[in-house]
């Protein structure tokens, strides 16, 4: 059996997981987004809220994350197996690069800029929304890219914890011993990372003021 | 280039003015002994004792070495900064009983890179001020063009670029106009010429000197260049370590007797046979 002919014969199977993957990806971004920038925007001026934000973010990353799927199976109401552990796993995920670019990005402007706005008279919210924000868009949204990125790399392993997607033709392709099976569930993936960066890198260009 | 103004737009600015001058009556500016240490701490004092009060309309030069404490005086002004010791009054009024944003709408700031906001037009920055205090569009629009003709450029060809366009010396154009924007009675400028090239910075000198005469504004201008204080000024304060070393006119100025006066007129000399 080549991977042609698997593919082929497979295809509407492998088009469902396609859309549960990326179904799973969008749903942990909008998230972690949610999550990620505001926080990012709420530790600005609060340095020690910034370190532990920042510390736990990181600490999440560093677990593997087929440990981090696992772990999250006993928890009570966030826990058990599917999608719903999964998504908290890829949101936990996705959060630093998301969080640190934001901060970084509201915290790495010209001092020349943000000591005329404080000294024209602007209040810390409007220095924020009207000048630190739109400044750092496209610092946040290099941060949002990176986190999609990794999140569809990520959402590969969820399978292994019922949640579907592509990782079930990876993780059954190992089973078999099939490099066709994890083909037909790496090469989606793949293209799914490769198309969001092109998309997303676009769209980081049009925001970026020079 | 040179300031164009229309003869109707001008009555307004005296107008304005006029007012102005009426509502303020006493000192623009009075510091009364004010200490200014890092962290609000007396040991590490960056300015010592300072006591000195600007009138209404006057130009005056904080003149000092780098780091001798003179933007450290004009942060204590608009309330960048709070004095350890003493106090600040502008306007008849403590800085500390000013709310920091009424009293920094009142008081035009301008800086040596001029802070312009990158992702604002030309326009957009002149209109900062106007923005927050909610003028209407009309109002603004008017405003802006005066302004950008006030410091010479055509607003026309100007209004819709951005900073990145410019170049240095019209950057610092567009720095003194949104500084200008609301017509505060008093403008704080911080080296506002320090960055640019000799030529440039000798035509925004004159310009400005001429502006600085027509607006009647109190203005505390911040520089190292002793030609500058001297092409502006109605008085000069020298700094030193944090202290007032010399409070005169710029007549006075160059016949005072010390040490420190004297390392700023040597600046002033010709090197020999350079220019012969």
């Amino acid at each position: 059996m080549t991977p042609w002919t698997f593919f082929l014969e497979h295809r509407a199977e492998i088009l469902e997981a396609t859309v549960t993957h990326l179904t799973l990806v969008i749903i942990a971004m909008a998230f972690a987004i949610a999550i990620g920038v505001p926080l990012g925007m709420f530790i600005v001026h609060r340095p020690a809220l910034r370190n532990l934000a920042l510390g736990l973010a990181s600490i999440f990353q560093t677990i593997p994350s087929l440990a981090l799927f696992g772990f999250l199976i006993p928890i009570p109401f966030i826990g058990g197996i599917g999608r719903r552990t999964a998504i908290v796993a890829l949101v936990l995920y996705a959060l630093l690069p998301i969080l640190r670019n934001t901060y970084v990005g509201l915290t790495g402007i010209d001092p020349a800029v943000l000591e005329a706005a404080e000294a024209m008279g602007m209040t810390q919210s409007q220095i924020l929304w009207r000048v630190r924000l739109p400044l750092a868009r496209a610092v946040i949204l290099a941060g949002i890219r990176t986190a999609t990125i990794i999140t569809i790399g990520v959402t590969t392993i969820a399978a292994a914890i019922g949640a579907g997607g592509l990782g079930t033709f990876i993780f059954r392709g190992v089973a078999m011993v099939s490099d066709a099976v994890i083909l037909a569930g790496a090469i989606p993936a793949a293209l799914l990372a490769i198309a969001a960066d092109l998309l997303l890198g676009l769209l980081e260009r049009r925001l970026k003021i020079t | 280039m040179h300031y164009d103004v229309r003869s109707r737009e001008r009555g307004v600015s005296i107008e304005m003015n006029a007012k102005i001058a009426a509502e303020d009556a006493g000192p623009a500016i009075q510091f009364q002994d004010v200490t200014y240490g890092l962290d609000g701490r007396v040991p590490h004092t960056i300015v010592n004792n300072i006591r000195f009060s600007v009138a209404s309309g006057q130009t005056l030069i904080l003149l000092g070495r780098s780091g001798s404490g003179k933007t450290t005086l004009l942060k204590l002004i608009n309330r960048l900064l709070v004095p350890t010791v003493g106090q600040v009054i502008v306007r008849g009024r403590l800085t500390t009983d000013w709310d920091p944003i009424r009293l920094r709408r009142g008081l035009g700031y301008v800086i040596q890179d001029a802070g312009l906001f990158p992702h604002f037009t030309v326009a957009e920055n002149i209109a900062l001020v106007p923005s927050l205090e909610k003028w209407d569009a009309a109002r603004t629009t008017a405003r802006v063009s005066e302004l950008l003709s006030l410091v010479g450029l055509e607003p026309a060809q100007y209004c819709k670029r951005r900073p990145h366009e410019l170049s240095g010396g019209q950057r610092q154009r567009v720095g003194v106009a949104r500084a200008l924007a609301a017509d505060p009675p008093i403008l704080l400028m911080d080296e506002p010429f320090g960055a640019l090239d000799p030529v440039t910075r000798a035509e925004l000198q004159r310009e400005f000197s001429a502006l600085a005469r027509r607006l009647r504004k109190t203005i505390v201008f911040v520089t190292h260049d002793l030609r500058e204080a001297l092409l502006l000024a109605s008085r000069i304060i020298l700094l030193e370590n944090g202290r007032i070393i010399a409070d005169c006119s710029p007549q006075e100025f160059p016949r005072i007797d010390h040490p420190e006066v004297h390392a700023f007129t040597a600046c002033l000399t010709p090197l020999p046979g350079a220019l012969e």
